[in-house]
């Protein structure tokens, strides 16, 4: 049987696919928070499994730069291996676990501990890119929310759950507004690293393969977790340090450790806490050798 | 290169072998060779070249060899290989009329012009599990095909139907189609557009959606006027020539829906068309194409919008088995981040809700003493899970 060799350009996608990516970034870019339609290809693996994030990291990685792949925090999950494996086979650029010494940060429901700087561009894996998709499900009519900038039922649900529950029931993919104009739904992220978007010195670059929508947070951009006066917006916070380093104010994994419903705190973020680790044992080392 | 070796590196390679090893099965037996598969698995062929996209019964023989029999696993390869394809342009649009069909059948009339003819189905076949190892019925002769003109098209001389196309004088016949690989999907589509999506969504999606036209949910009395399977010319107009070539064979099956209308104050009531088209032989998917399509036409025609079948976006955005299938298993993966936000807010939640009830219970108004009652003075405090509970 005759068979094409099948071959591919560097970083998967074709030239022409990253022309239209990057065309479709500069717009997110230039209109902070805003979903640009873009037409989504294939990439070699399942839609809903990072497809947009890998596109979008395809589009504006070159050989000079140094890619970290990150699920739920950590580079060794799964997925993250997956994708990580995934460029170092067809894209000519380096790959690193350590969040400072990356370019390229591809990231799945988390933002790293280690502060960001300029130049560094992060990309998120977006399931839902649409904020209000939960509250209206049709796709022409939140377009046309947005357009009109009518957020009030975003309000309302924020609302109901304070009259409900006492708190509001949004832990994750905490929804924001970008530069005073556009709700933006921060992917999956925990409400805790919301924060971190605000005025962030990096690029934040989103990626929505499925639904076919990419948006972006430009460096130092107002993002503002959307709350009331009378009722501010409530990260999660840990009382516990993690168990491995002994880190606090970072967000946690929660680790079951017996039968009975036992459980430890550690770092989600796995380079952090390797990292803090380290430095511990490296200062108690010293200590000891000091005081031998 | 630096690349971080943990577990899951090891994990994922490891889980490849066995995949592959199931996949093989039992040694002793000969693998089953792609060509095996082209040959005597052909609808399954025809399917994931329609819903993947490309037409090539190779390659689908060869994605659902190494897909393990997973159509959808199949289609996904097929469309990741698509994807990489350069786009030279658009063919002329096929002559489904003057196709020599090998199978065709119209529930309209009983006696069309070149006749009916059944050709290679399973309509009428008893599903009963045959021996493998009976002989090949041999197939009498059949006559020479005669010129079958398309029963729209009769209908189309008396007025009865809508016509093909509603472009005006002047205008391009042929319009270039959309293409939602392209170019970013924006709705309302295009019929264009949507017939697009149709012809890469589920089999399954379809065929369900399809079947709740005829069940009531938004009802177009659909006969089917005709269903037609056959190898068509495909022809390809090359700028630097300027007259069309032929660029090779396709095998279809296309499916034309009469369905009712009943007219307005501008238009006399008459039949309208549903469309379905599918690479191979693939009925089941153009009649159930054709049937979503009458039903997407609801604003053109002036009717209601009644029924999930009618609603281009519920339909479009979830008749994508690839999309599907991708993010229903996505729930796969590891969401300890969001799960642990969830655990923290309910936590935090119950501690309140029993610090409450304790703070309740020794109180001696009766009234509170169950432990569910708005008990704090401070009304920002006050939520209303309490009221929730108590109601």
């Amino acid at each position: 049987m005759t068979f094409p060799r099948v071959t591919s350009n560097d970083a998967y996608l074709d030239e022409q696919t990253k022309r239209v990516i990057r065309r479709a970034l500069l717009k997110g870019v230039a209109i902070p928070g805003f979903q640009v339609p873009f037409a989504s290809r294939e990439v070699p693996m399942p839609r809903g499994w990072g497809t947009g994030g890998v596109q979008v990291t395809a589009s504006v990685i070159g050989p000079d730069d140094t890619l970290k792949v990150i699920d739920q925090g950590a580079d060794d999950t799964t997925n993250a291996v997956s994708i990580r494996q995934f460029f170092s086979k067809v894209a000519s650029c380096d790959t690193t676990t350590r969040t400072d010494e990356a370019t390229v940060i591809q990231t799945r429901h988390r933002i790293p501990e280690t502060p960001l700087s300029e130049g560094q561009i992060m990309v998120y894996q977006v399931p839902t890119p649409e904020p209000l998709r939960w509250l209206e499900p049709r796709e022409s009519e939140t377009r046309r929310l947005h357009a009109l900038e009518d957020y009030g039922l975003m309000y309302v649900k924020l609302y109901e759950d304070i009259a409900r529950y006492g708190h509001i029931a949004k832990t994750y993919d905490y929804p924001v507004i970008v530069n005073g104009r556009y709700m933006m739904a921060p992917s999956p992220i925990p409400s805790f690293d919301n924060p971190k978007l605000h005025r962030s010195p990096a690029l934040h670059l989103f990626g929505a393969g499925r639904e076919k929508r990419i948006y972006a947070v430009p460096p130092y951009t107002d993002v503002r977790s959307i709350d009331f006066e009378d009722f501010g917006f409530e990260p999660q916070q840990f009382k516990t340090p993690c168990a491995a380093c002994g880190s606090v104010g970072v967000y946690m994994d929660e680790v079951i450790v017996d039968d009975q419903g036992g459980s430890i705190f550690v770092c989600s973020d796995t380079d952090h806490c390797e990292r803090v680790a380290a430095s511990r044992q490296e200062v108690d080392t010293r200590f000891e050798e000091a005081s031998a | 290169m630096y690349v971080a070796v943990k577990g899951g590196e090891q994990a994922i390679a490891n889980a490849h072998a066995l995949l592959a090893s199931r996949g093989r099965g039992d040694r002793t037996q000969p693998a089953i060779t792609p060509e095996q598969v082209r040959d005597q698995l052909g609808v399954l062929v025809s399917r994931v070249m329609t819903e993947g996209s490309v037409y090539d019964p190779d390659l689908a023989a060869r994605a659902i060899a190494q897909a393990q029999g997973d159509a959808l696993e199949a289609v996904t390869l097929m469309r990741t290989y698509r994807t990489t394809l350069p786009r030279f342009g658009t063919t002329v649009a096929i002559d489904t009329a003057s196709l020599p069909s090998e199978r065709r059948v119209s529930a309209t009339f009983k006696d069309i012009p070149g006749g009916q003819q059944l050709g290679a189905t399973f309509d009428y076949t008893h599903r009963l599990l045959a021996d493998p190892t009976e002989p090949l019925a041999v197939q009498t002769a059949v006559e020479e095909d005669e010129p079958m003109p398309r029963v729209t098209d009769l209908l189309g001389a008396g007025a009865l139907i809508e016509p093909v196309t509603n472009h005006g004088e002047g205008e391009d016949p042929d319009p270039d189609p959309a293409d939602l690989t392209r170019e970013p999907t924006v709705f309302p589509m295009s019929r264009a557009e949507r017939m697009q999506a149709l012809a890469r969504g589920d089999e399954g999606f379809l065929l369900g959606m399809g079947y709740s036209t005829l069940r009531g949910y938004g009802g177009t009395h659909p006969f089917v006027g005709e269903v037609r399977v056959g190898e068509v010319e495909v022809e390809f107009v090359p700028p630097e020539l300027g007259y069309p070539v032929s660029i090779g064979r396709i095998e279809v099956t296309e499916c034309q829906m009469v369905a009712q209308f009943v007219g307005s104050s501008e238009v006399p009531p008459m039949f309208t068309r549903g469309y379905g088209l599918a690479f191979g032989r693939s009925e089941r998917k153009a009649m159930s194409m054709s049937l979503v399509d009458r039903s997407m036409r609801w604003e053109e025609l002036g009717e209601r919008k009644v029924a999930p079948a009618n609603d281009e976006e519920f339909v479009v955005e979830h008749a994508d088995a690839v999309a599907a299938t991708g993010f229903v298993e996505h729930l796969k993966l590891p969401h300890y981040v969001d799960f642990q936000a969830e655990l923290v807010l309910i936590r935090g939640i119950q501690e309140e809700i029993r610090e409450r009830q304790a703070g309740a219970s020794p109180s001696s108004d009766p009234s509170t003493s169950s432990g569910v009652g708005p008990t704090s003075s401070d009304p920002s405090t006050s939520s209303g899970i309490f009221e929730e509970v108590s109601r």
